[in-house]
């Protein structure tokens, strides 16, 4: 069995005093789309930043398809969207794409431009001028670019922070798509909602270390059993699903007539605010 | 440097010209230097009009033609370098940590281009396009005076070469502030570097003029430290360097002063200078956190 598209092992990073990342392990398969999730300043630009060979570690590594992160080899296998980036506002989409095909040695010419201007819905901005974009086209473009000479590996800084709801819409059948074929996506992102509904594993970080990790259901893990009864509704805390039946007979022995049984997760969101015990950058 | 990278840096390369050339500042370069060239053409037509009604039938061993032909070619070598210099820092402004802290640099340096192929790309291009423009400059002013005045420089190719690899230099110099400096300070730091260089010169200039060895020691010193001075004062040697009687002599007080030819030493020096602060900036970027 091939090894991990990208492989995290016991990173860390030092600014100064100040510690950004602190042992993190991560492995992201090829077919795979992870979220990474934390409050602002938890390090997960940094670990990004890392991957793509923009910031040298302090201690342990990175490595993409098992060459280290930021060699040539592991350079060409990856593509990047910075959370904070700008392009040439001189040039246009189309001028930008090929300046990316050059830079990163594809050979798909024009097809491949024309392709990825129609997956980002930008087919008609293609002689359009950076400058004259909104910030959302520009963002759009990014991740199009970020797709030139088809990484194994994309790595995401909040490709959709920019973007209305229907670009959010766009990026993430754009992300559906790429696991289809078999890319590994690592999702930076604080909007919890997409990640729930797009990622198979969830990754958060907080103050430089992993704090949880799984898939999202295993992370929206049962909160409790709800019952409506005669007498109102009542709430079984922590209870789970198999606990419902025995939960039913008891009430209906003691003479309550039920209703209503729900048995209620907790979302991305209790989970995520658990984890970071109410930190924000 | 393997094929890969290569195609990766004509590509930078390539970026540096079009983003120059395409960036409104550059039509300003244009519009100025037309400027400067118009004006260049009827103050050297007035200048040799009136020095020749001035000198004719004046028998003198002075050649007065020639001298005013030397002297305001030599202002223009001034202006061009300076212009040149502008363009030079221009077109690497912000180069590294500029456009770093925009993020114009990251989708780039993310590429398997690798950081030193990126800034010598990126040097390569600010070079040939600020060493294309101080030739065109020199030819365009060594046209207007042979028009003029019926005058040209005594070498034609050397002082317009010595401008080129003075520009280059320059934005050498300029890049590497661009590892460590923010744009505004990039700025300020590179001109305050060339106006210390040409301050130098001058100095060597006062020192031969008054015969003052230390003044021209510290000239001397100034031009290897900050080699486009020692290439500027070269050049315009080079314009009168088969100039001789009193002529030369005359000239040799006003501002070709100083002025001494390049000699092998200083073309040597200057590349290897010019590697040396690629290399430093080099290193420098290689060590930047993006």
């Amino acid at each position: 069995m091939a090894g991990p598209v990208l492989a995290v092992r016991e990173l860390s990073k030092r600014y100064g005093k100040q510690e950004a990342l602190a042992g993190v392990d991560l492995e992201v398969e090829a077919g795979q789309l992870v979220g990474l999730l934390g409050p602002n300043g938890a390090g997960k630009s940094t670990l990004t930043k890392i991957a793509c060979g923009l910031v040298r570690p302090s201690g342990g590594g990175v490595e993409v398809l098992g060459r280290p992160a930021g060699s040539p080899e592991a350079r060409a296998a990856l593509g990047y969207l910075a959370e904070l980036f700008r392009f040439p506002g001189w040039c246009t989409a189309d001028e930008l794409l090929r300046l990316h095909q050059r830079l990163v040695g594809s050979v798909g010419g024009e097809a491949e431009r024309r392709e990825l201007l129609d997956l980002v819905e930008l087919s008609d901005a293609a002689g359009k001028r950076v400058e004259a974009m909104s910030k959302g086209m520009q963002q759009r473009l990014g991740v199009a670019q970020a797709l030139v000479g088809s990484p194994r590996l994309l790595l995401l800084d909040e490709p959709t922070s920019a973007l209305d709801p229907v670009g959010r819409r766009i990026v993430r059948e754009l992300l559906e798509e790429l696991r289809r074929r078999d890319v590994a996506v690592l999702l930076n992102s604080h909007l919890l909602s997409e990640v729930e509904l797009i990622c198979d594993h969830v990754a958060i970080i907080a103050g430089g270390r992993l704090v949880m990790a799984g898939t999202p259901a295993e992370l929206a893990g049962p909160a409790a059993v709800e019952v409506e009864t005669a007498g109102g509704v009542k709430t079984f805390e922590g209870a789970t699903r198999e606990d419902a039946p025995r939960i039913v007979a008891e009430l209906v022995a003691a003479g309550e007539r039920v209703y209503r049984v729900e048995v209620r997760h907790s979302s991305l969101e209790d989970v995520y605010l658990d984890a970071v015990g109410g930190q924000t950058g | 440097m393997n094929g890969g990278q290569l195609r990766s840096a004509l590509a930078v390369v390539g970026l540096s010209i079009q983003e120059g050339i395409r960036k409104r500042v550059f039509l300003a370069v244009l519009v100025l230097t037309a400027g400067f060239l118009a004006l260049f053409a009827l103050g050297a037509h007035f200048a040799f009009r009136d020095v020749d009604e001035f000198a004719a039938g004046v028998p003198g061993v002075l050649d007065a033609h020639a001298f005013t032909g030397a002297t305001i070619f030599g202002l223009a070598m001034f202006a061009t370098l300076f212009l040149g210099a502008v363009l030079a820092v221009f077109l690497t402004l912000g180069v590294v940590r500029g456009d770093a802290e925009s993020g114009l640099l990251q989708p780039i340096v993310v590429r398997p281009i690798g950081r030193t192929t990126m800034l010598v790309a990126r040097f390569a291009g600010a070079a040939l396009l600020s060493a294309a423009y101080v030739v065109l400059v020199y030819l365009a002013a060594c046209a207007i005076t042979e028009v003029t005045g019926d005058w040209s420089p005594d070498h034609l190719l050397g002082p317009a070469l010595g401008l080129a690899l003075a520009v280059a230099i320059i934005a050498a110099l300029s890049l590497l502030a661009s590892t460590i400096l923010s744009v505004t300070a990039q700025g300020i730091v590179v001109f305050m570097v060339f106006g210390a260089g040409l301050t130098a010169g001058l100095m060597a200039q006062i020192g031969t003029a008054i015969d003052s060895d230390s003044l021209h020691q510290i000239g001397r010193v100034a031009s290897w430290s900050l080699p486009f001075e020692g290439l500027y004062a070269a050049s315009l040697h080079a314009l009168i360097s088969n100039t001789s009687g009193l002529t030369g002599v005359v000239l040799q007080l006003g501002p070709f002063g100083g002025s001494e030819a390049a000699g092998t030493g200083l073309i040597a020096w200057a590349f290897l200078y010019l590697l040396g602060v690629l290399a430093l900036a080099a290193f420098l970027f290689s060590r930047r956190d993006l």
